[in-house]
């Protein structure tokens, strides 16, 4: 299903990098996505079941969360951090400032597993 | 058991300056007043702490010396064609000082994080200007606040609480009591909502929507509160009325109020997803304040348009200012990053972005923003400071940054230090070391040595002056 991705701060969020981004805390914090539960159903994910995000750039995959904030049909929310900058792109238009709020991606339920911080960063970046 | 009062909080942009820390064994217990950021922060810092120095040899990070991590840093700075000097919003104007000094003696660029933040509210202030005040004023006039594109509940949890909604001003009354009152009453109807689904089997899956017309909602005595979002936040709960704008139309809707605000017809339906109706009523809002301000967040600096957003909505505020008193002020994210616009403004003439290659700074986001040159492949070092670019570049830049050879200052082992070949443990400022921090309106407050650092992990603005005094040896040493 295609959507606009929104990126953005959460107090969970905040609280989980003043923990260590490498904790758990701030992982299940982060590798989430705020999905609309009218989407949900269509897309037939479970509450805290796992989506895969796929942009232009590549696929994430993390932790669907039911969430009456996001609009329906187009809307999801993921917060800020490491998980959804893999699937980004770096352009700028010529302003310095990529383009990290409504991102055009599609999602679908997955069975695969979350990536932890160090097996994100492993699988996406090499020395 | 002592208790340091006055604490200036080294978290967001608010910069609250009436944190209480409890000491005892040289150890903090206790932090009062603090928001859950604030106070995760002050509790929590130990947790993912790094003390050691290293080194990455043969593919892994190993311990080394203080004086053989920063001889390697000066060694990589020295001998680099175009490094990047990334990061200062987490750490003290006079260490920023020291890294742009270091800058200018290693020909690099030099780039704080208004880069990936509220860089477009800067080039936007540099072409519109800014109708500004510092919080206090806000805190004591303002009858009328609107949020957009912002979620301070999240983001800057205290901000409604210290400047502007939920604080007694000497001229304003918070707006306490009216919301208690509106938080039973949506409870209630909740609760009947959710009593009707289920007897009914019927019901929409959306929340009670404020029914009844702008005007209604805010035709109250006290401060009114409106937030413009594309989603419902936490924040947009708290406020007297919601304005839910589709995603990438802020620009839209931001040019219709400013027609509106000038006594012009829309001819249209909606705008951006809104009414053009309920336009309408918040634009006669807007002009019939006494004193209002917008505080406005990423939702425009990082949706399609970034400057242009922020221009229209920095235009807004300046065509009210011909009906009534109208300001703005963007939400800045870290407790420094004013202060790296500043300081970098002084020494450069510049607030971020600033390149040394050519011998002088030059300023052109767009091209000598941190982003673009990573993106470019350009860069062949990178010094980062306070601050963790792996977690929050997107993955081209990150890819580039971490490619070639890379030095990172910090107290915690973050993302970006995982990925470093040199690693410098640093004390946390504003708990283990004083310095200077501006808040979001640029007033600057003095931050406080509560215990202190660890053995070995010294300020950054000693380590950069440690890595400064050895580059200028080996430059000398090569004439």
């Amino acid at each position: 299903m295609k959507v606009l991705v929104v990126t953005g701060r959460t107090i969970d969020q905040g609280c989980g990098k003043e923990s260590g981004k490498l904790s758990e805390e701030y992982m299940g914090n982060v590798a989430l996505c705020e999905i609309n539960p009218e989407d949900m159903d269509k897309l037939k994910i479970r509450d805290g079941g796992n989506v895969k995000v796929t942009t232009r750039y590549g696929s994430v995959v993390v932790r669907a969360k039911k969430s009456r904030r996001t609009r329906t049909p187009s809307t999801v929310f993921i917060p800020y951090g490491p998980w959804t900058n893999t699937v980004f792109a770096s352009a700028t238009n010529a302003t310095g400032m990529p383009l990290l709020k409504g991102v055009e991606a599609d999602i679908e339920a997955t069975d695969e597993k979350i990536l932890t911080l160090h097996e994100l960063l492993n699988q996406s970046y090499s020395k | 058991m002592p208790v340091v009062s006055g604490v200036v909080c080294p978290v967001c942009g608010c910069c609250c300056d009436d944190i209480e820390v409890t000491v005892e064994n040289e150890r903090i217990v206790e932090v009062r007043n603090a928001c859950a950021m604030g106070a995760a922060k002050f509790e929590s810092f130990g947790n993912h702490r790094n003390t050691t120095p290293l080194v990455r040899k043969n593919g892994k990070l190993v311990e080394a010396s203080l004086d053989e991590s920063i001889a390697k840093a000066a060694e990589i700075l020295a001998k680099a064609s175009y490094p990047i000097l990334y990061g200062w919003s987490s750490t003290s104007c006079e260490a920023i000082r020291t890294g742009l000094e270091l800058a200018e003696q290693v020909g690099g660029l030099i780039d704080n994080t208004s880069t990936i933040c509220h860089g477009p509210s800067i080039l936007a202030v540099q072409d519109v200007g800014l109708p500004a005040s510092t919080l206090g004023q806000i805190r004591h006039r303002a009858d009328l606040i609107i949020y957009w594109g912002s979620n301070p509940w999240s983001a800057h949890p205290r901000h409604m609480e210290r400047y502007t909604a939920l604080t007694e001003g000497r001229f304003q009354k918070s707006v306490w009591r009216g919301l208690l009152l509106r938080v039973q009453a949506s409870s209630i109807s909740k609760r009947i909502l959710r009593v009707a689904e289920l007897v009914l089997k019927r019901g929409s899956h959306r929340l009670p929507s404020d029914v009844s017309a702008p005007q209604q909602a805010l035709s109250a005595e006290e401060r009114k509160v409106i937030v413009v979002d594309v989603r419902r936040t936490r924040s947009a709960d708290l406020a007297n009325y919601f304005v839910q704008v589709e995603p990438g139309k802020d620009f839209e809707v931001l040019q219709a109020l400013r027609a509106l605000v000038r006594d012009e017809e829309l001819d249209a339906e909606e705008v951006g997803g809104v009414p053009v109706e309920t336009l309408e009523e918040i634009a006669e809002v807007m002009v019939n304040c006494r004193f209002g301000v917008i505080f406005f967040g990423l939702g425009l600096t990082m949706s399609r348009g970034r400057n242009r957003n922020v221009e229209a909505a920095i235009r807004l505020a300046r065509d009210l200012n011909k009906r009534t008193k109208f300001l703005i002020m963007p939400m800045r994210g870290h407790f420094n990053v004013a202060g790296a616009d500043t300081v970098f403004t002084w020494q450069t003439g510049y607030p971020y972005a600033v390149d040394f290659s050519h011998g002088y700074p030059r300023y052109n986001p767009g091209e000598t923003s941190a982003v673009d040159v990573l993106s470019r492949g350009d860069s062949d070092a990178a010094l980062v400071v306070a601050s963790d670019p792996v977690s929050n570049f997107p993955r081209e830049a990150v890819a580039n940054l971490v490619r070639k050879e890379l030095i990172v200052v910090d107290p915690h082992l973050s993302a970006t230090a995982l990925m470093a070949d040199v690693v410098i443990p640093s004390a946390l400022v504003g708990i283990e070391a004083e310095g200077t921090a501006y808040r979001m309106d640029h007033v600057p407050l003095p931050l406080k040595k509560i215990v202190d650092p660890p053995e070995g992990c010294p300020p950054d603005e000693k380590i950069l002056g440690m890595i400064l005094n050895e580059v200028r040896r080996i430059k000398n040493s090569e004439i």
